[in-house]
């Protein structure tokens, strides 16, 4: 079967691929464009282990139609440090001890920008709504919570 | 399996598209078509998509309210004008899921999903369909009464009269997990009153039925009394009736019908 022409913006960049019939987004960001920060979970919309921004918003990539995004911009966690310095939600992550297997977190991370974007002072129920689509199985909400709430006031906070 | 992926710019060559292909799909926020196709859905051979524009216009300024069928649950959420459809849009899924769910693609939710659609139902909602030949409204009782032998055609938008105050509409959802669960079951009530006596009242059920249904024992058990304890026990007896829920992952059938009287009740007397 034929493939279709798609171009969209990666983290800043021009991408254009060719992506098979009905093919979602998760499968050619890691398999076309080798961009792996995106995770499969369940392939249902049941985990958000695959959680991309698209125009900003908080998307689930295994759920979306890759042709959809032509000419849109898709964020995931590769892109969101600066350079060689980590995005203040991953410093947050880190000093916070809120990855603990790292599957769930570039969902997690992303859903997280996607709340700060939006809100960056959220409350602690902000942080639990923002989250709420996102599952981590090693039982980590505190301290993912906790970490999102520090970074959201600049990393000083201790919650 | 690759299939074949059709986008269209009007709804009505979308429709078109539907009604001459029996196994194309329409596919909105890809919540429910993506999710098939993920399965490994072999049923699916052609996915029909339209970028009409009509289809995520809302219209807010008459007393009748139409709600395009590709508006997501996070533009529910955003437009101040349908804050009582607020609790109802909030209680699905986390934010991704209403950042892509739509209204439409809503009333095509198998139980224990489309919890939007419960509370359409009990505001008397319609629904625009347009066909190969031509469009149409159907009440959406009828439209989910023939959901499974549907005939092709794409959903335009949904209408429904605003609640008679703010006060008739209620929503529950009863999710085993906060905030984001399926339902054990939801139950949505408009229960207008007139010098203190309950008229046309409407109560629909999600997750008691395969599509959402309305429980109409529980609706005659309070039109044309007042809502108190006498009239919210009656309407609680007889709520299950005509129900047929199923054992799955979130409740069995039988605690399903044990607890929705009592659901019922809270929601009626307004307790939290």
């Amino acid at each position: 079967m034929a493939k279709t022409a798609l171009q969209f913006r990666h983290n800043g960049r021009d991408v254009a691929v060719f992506v098979d019939g009905g093919a979602n987004l998760l499968a050619v960001l890691r398999g076309v464009v080798g961009d792996m920060t995106p995770k499969f979970g369940c392939g249902q919309g049941g985990c958000g282990a695959c959680t991309v921004l698209i125009d900003g918003e908080a998307h689930l990539s295994c759920l979306t139609l890759a042709e959809a995004v032509e000419g849109h911009s898709v964020e995931t966690l590769a892109g969101i440090k600066d350079g060689p310095n980590l995005h203040p939600l991953q410093r947050a992550f880190m000093e916070h001890f809120a990855a603990q297997c790292g599957y769930c977190t570039p969902g997690m991370l992303m859903a997280a920008k996607a709340l700060l974007d939006h809100n960056p002072a959220p409350t602690r129920e902000d942080v639990v709504n923002a989250i709420s689509g996102n599952i981590c199985r090693c039982t980590g909400y505190e301290p993912i919570i906790n970490a999102v709430l520090a970074a959201a006031s600049g990393g000083r906070a201790r919650a | 399996m690759p299939v074949t992926v059709r986008t269209f710019a009007t709804s009505g060559e979308a429709a078109a598209a539907l009604s001459s292909e029996r196994d194309a799909r329409y596919l909105g926020g890809g919540t429910l078509v993506m999710r098939a196709l993920n399965e490994g859905d072999v049923s699916l051979s052609t996915i029909v998509r339209a970028t009409d524009g009509a289809l995520t216009r809302l219209d807010i300024s008459g007393s009748r309210i139409t709600i395009g069928a590709g508006i997501t649950f996070a533009r529910v959420l955003a437009e101040r004008e349908l804050s009582f459809l607020h609790p109802v849009a909030a209680s699905i899924g986390g934010p991704a899921v209403r950042n892509m769910g739509t209204v439409g693609g809503n009333l095509f939710a198998p139980a224990p999903f489309g919890d939007f659609t419960v509370a359409l139902l009990a505001l008397d909602a319609t629904v625009a369909l347009q066909g190969g030949y031509g469009a149409r409204e159907v009440g959406l009782e009828e439209f989910l009464a023939t959901r499974a032998r549907q005939a092709a055609g794409l959903v335009l938008s949904v209408s429904l009269q605003r609640p008679a105050s703010p006060e008739a509409f209620r929503y529950r959802k009863i999710a085993r997990i906060k905030p984001k669960g399926g339902a054990v079951m939801t139950i949505a009530a408009h229960v207008p009153a007139s010098g203190g006596r309950v008229l046309s009242a409407r109560i629909a059920l999600g997750a008691m039925a395969p599509t959402a249904i309305r429980a109409k024992a529980a609706e005659r058990a309070l039109e044309g009394r007042a809502l108190d304890a006498t009239s919210i026990a009656a309407a609680a007896a007889a709520v299950t009736e005509g129900s047929s829920p199923v054992d799955d992952s979130l409740a069995s059938a039988w605690y399903r019908r044990e607890v929705a009287g009592v659901h019922l009740r809270r929601l009626l007397i307004g307790e939290p």
